[in-house]
């Protein structure tokens, strides 16, 4: 069956009315917190699972996706209004479109996010559906040697490529790797690093770690800030249709930002911002108008939506086709897969075709639900950005620990809730990454299995690591983006790659 | 602190003095990477037929800690560390008081009064108050929450006397 046929039908799965209103309740609560500051995907995601344990797979998965997607747009609108990113990867969003907001121009500013992310995220989408068979097809000859490649892979560009230290990516991936140990051995049924605690044998959960990084560290971060940070919305005035010469100036950047945050996104080389800094450059580079730039440019809009977007249907190939996260909204998303007993990763392509193929078409259905919430509704959205911040800390963690309570209503699962809460604070604090330590607890048994069983294959000879060319290929990538930062970085060049860190997504 | 260091005398000094934070960190991830190479070592393993066992990874990674231990400790003295902000001991206090209070009360008093303490805790942390308000506000949202939650999604949610007064 071609790729045609297997989409034809993942649109008829997600055409049904069920997962129609999951879609759209996902959309509705991504763009929701996308807009809210200080809450991103990764947060919605991991505090929606507990809640959806009753629900069917295939619809939570759509509505995950949903949220996933809605987070990327709504993220758009507090950049330009507030100038403080909802998520990490709206950051040059607010670089022209808080400035064109300023100007009286936030009207075209949120239609080009919108309309530029609508694009970006149909084409990328389109993008995924007939890349994925590819990569299945390919990653299906992949042994354990190398998948324990692409996991190193993975590791190095999640927490060392990017960001301003090498030092803290390296030891926030460890701390995840460290968390991701506790618990039984999944191939001897040896203890490690329980402490003879019951509680601790089936180790952490994914969620309740990231809820805690992302909630319950934000929100005591944000309150031991106190009044440092001042924020002003912005009116949106005039119009919000785009002229001609906006349409105009913005349909190339679109799709020049597709064409960058796709490729991004989808190798594992962590998350969507480092397409939007790229767009940005390039829009920059390539603008009629440099006097703009800095000023309210409206390509220096365009471009990095439509990159933010792409990017994140760029994450969905390895997490769909390989099982490998690379960012921390997917890592929650593989967890939100587990939940279901389901693996991503090409068996999952042959075994589950329904699921997959309707979770790819819903992404599509969801992208149209998401240009009619965001282009006509943007008012509404726009209110939220009022709500006072001790109200909205407030809420964030009581639904924090509902979702925590809701899982396993012990003092225990509290307790390690607020445990990592402060760990999460103590991350921010001292300029630590969050992301890596989320993907070191997901990947890290992932990893140890895999290594594991390449060595049990070869019996023990450790050159079976580097015995096909493409574990020599991707060990050789993850070595580059180990070392090359490292020397950048000796060599003053840091201030680019720390414009990249990785956060949230 | 001693009284040589509150001396505001010389500013460049001071700048080169070790960040005592970044060494303390130091110190934890030199203990963490000790746990683990514990940890490692006190399984008791025996050796599988091929290939690694369960201790292997583990000491890789309190190897790599002990590495990185030494890494934060030269970044502790080079002062390489980002510069930190004051912030403030009061509202982070409050908010694990209330995280705390929440874990206390969870089983005896129940979902919508242990939530609501935490809600009022945290506002109260954030700059809102007064806690006559916003504690009875927070439990009569939990309690809303409840209900949403344990009646429509069938999530089960521990009840306290306040949960038991419904049907």
């Amino acid at each position: 069956m071609n790729t045609f046929d297997l989409l034809a039908q993942g649109l008829l799965v997600a055409m049904q009315p069920m997962n129609l209103l999951y879609a759209l309740i996902g959309v509705t609560l991504g763009t929701i917190v996308g807009v809210l500051p200080g809450i991103g995907p990764a947060l919605t995601v991991a505090l929606l699972l507990p809640v959806t344990y009753r629900l069917d797979p295939s619809g939570s998965l759509i509505m995950f996706a949903g949220i996933y997607y809605g987070g990327m747009y709504g993220g758009s609108t507090t950049s330009i209004l507030l100038n403080t990113p909802g998520e990490s990867a709206s950051i040059v969003t607010a670089l022209e479109g808080n400035k064109m907001a300023r100007a009286g121009r936030g009207g075209p500013a949120l239609a080009t996010a919108a309309i530029g992310s609508f694009v970006a995220g149909l084409i990328a989408t389109l993008l995924l559906a007939f890349l994925a068979p590819y990569v299945v097809a390919f990653a299906i000859k992949f042994s354990p040697a190398d998948y324990f490649a692409l996991m190193v892979l993975a590791f190095v560009t999640v927490s060392a490529a990017f960001g301003d230290s090498t030092l803290r990516g390296l030891t926030a991936l460890m701390i995840g790797l460290t968390i991701g140990l506790i618990g039984l051995d999944q191939q001897t049924g040896q203890s490690r690093l329980t402490f003879g605690l019951r509680e601790l044998t089936d180790g952490i959960e994914v969620t309740t770690l990231a809820v805690a990084l992302f909630a319950v560290g934000e929100a005591l971060s944000v309150a031991a800030a106190g009044k440092r940070a001042p924020d002003t919305i912005e009116a949106v005035k005039g119009s919000v249709w785009m002229t001609a010469s906006d349409w105009k100036r913005s349909w190339k950047a679109w799709l020049r930002g597709t064409a960058i945050g796709f490729p991004i996104g989808a190798m594992p080389a962590g998350g969507a911002e480092i397409g939007t800094f790229l767009s940005y450059s390039t829009e920059k580079a390539l603008t009629k108008h440099p006097e703009e730039f800095g000023k309210g440019a409206i390509e220096g809009v365009a471009g990095p939506e439509a990159a933010n977007n792409a990017s994140a249907a760029g994450t969905l190939v390895p997490l769909l086709t390989l099982g490998l996260p690379t960012s921390a909204t997917a890592a929650i998303m593989l967890a939100g897969f587990q939940q279901f007993g389901l693996q991503p990763g090409p068996l999952l392509f042959t075994s589950n075709p329904q699921l997959v193929w309707g979770l790819i078409a819903s992404l599509l259905v969801a992208n149209f639900m998401l240009l009619v919430l965001n282009l006509p509704l943007v008012g509404l959205w726009v209110k939220l950005l009022t709500i006072p911040r001790p109200w909205l800390y407030a809420g964030i963690l009581v639904f924090a620990t509902l979702g925590t309570i809701g899982a396993n209503p012990s003092p225990f699962e509290l307790g390690a809730l607020l445990v990592f809460g402060l760990l999460g604070y103590m991350l921010r604090r001292f300029g630590f990454p969050i992301a890596p330590v989320v993907v070191g607890l997901i990947l890290g048994p992932m990893a140890e299995t895999q290594l594991r069983r390449a060595l049990q294959i070869s019996r023990g000879d450790l050159t079976t690591l580097v015995a096909s060319p493409i574990s020599i290929t991707l060990l050789t990538v993850a070595l580059i983006a180990l070392v090359l930062p490292i020397i950048l970085r000796m060599r003053g060049r840091g201030q680019v790659l720390a414009q990249l860190a990785s956060d949230e997504d | 602190m001693t009284p040589t260091e509150a001396s505001p005398a010389r500013l460049n000094e001071k700048e080169r003095r070790p960040d005592r934070a970044v060494l303390a960190i130091a110190v934890l991830l030199l203990i963490l990477s000790g746990v683990v190479g514990y940890a490692a070592w006190s399984v008791s393993a025996r050796s599988v037929a091929y290939g690694l066992g369960p201790t292997a990874f583990p000491a890789f990674v309190g190897g790599a800690l002990l590495i990185l231990s030494i890494g934060t400790f030269i970044a502790a003295f080079r002062n390489s560390f980002p510069e930190r902000d004051h912030d403030e001991i009061a509202p982070v206090l409050w908010i694990v008081g209330g995280l705390l209070l929440q874990l206390a009360l969870l089983r005896t008093a129940g979902f919508s009064i242990a939530t609501g303490l935490l809600f009022a805790a945290t506002a109260k942390g954030m700059g809102r108050g007064p806690l006559w308000l916003t504690v009875p506000a927070g439990i009569v949202l939990s309690f809303v929450i409840f209900l949403i939650f344990t009646r429509l999604l069938q999530l089960s949610l521990p009840a306290g006397p306040l949960e038991r007064l419904i049907p």
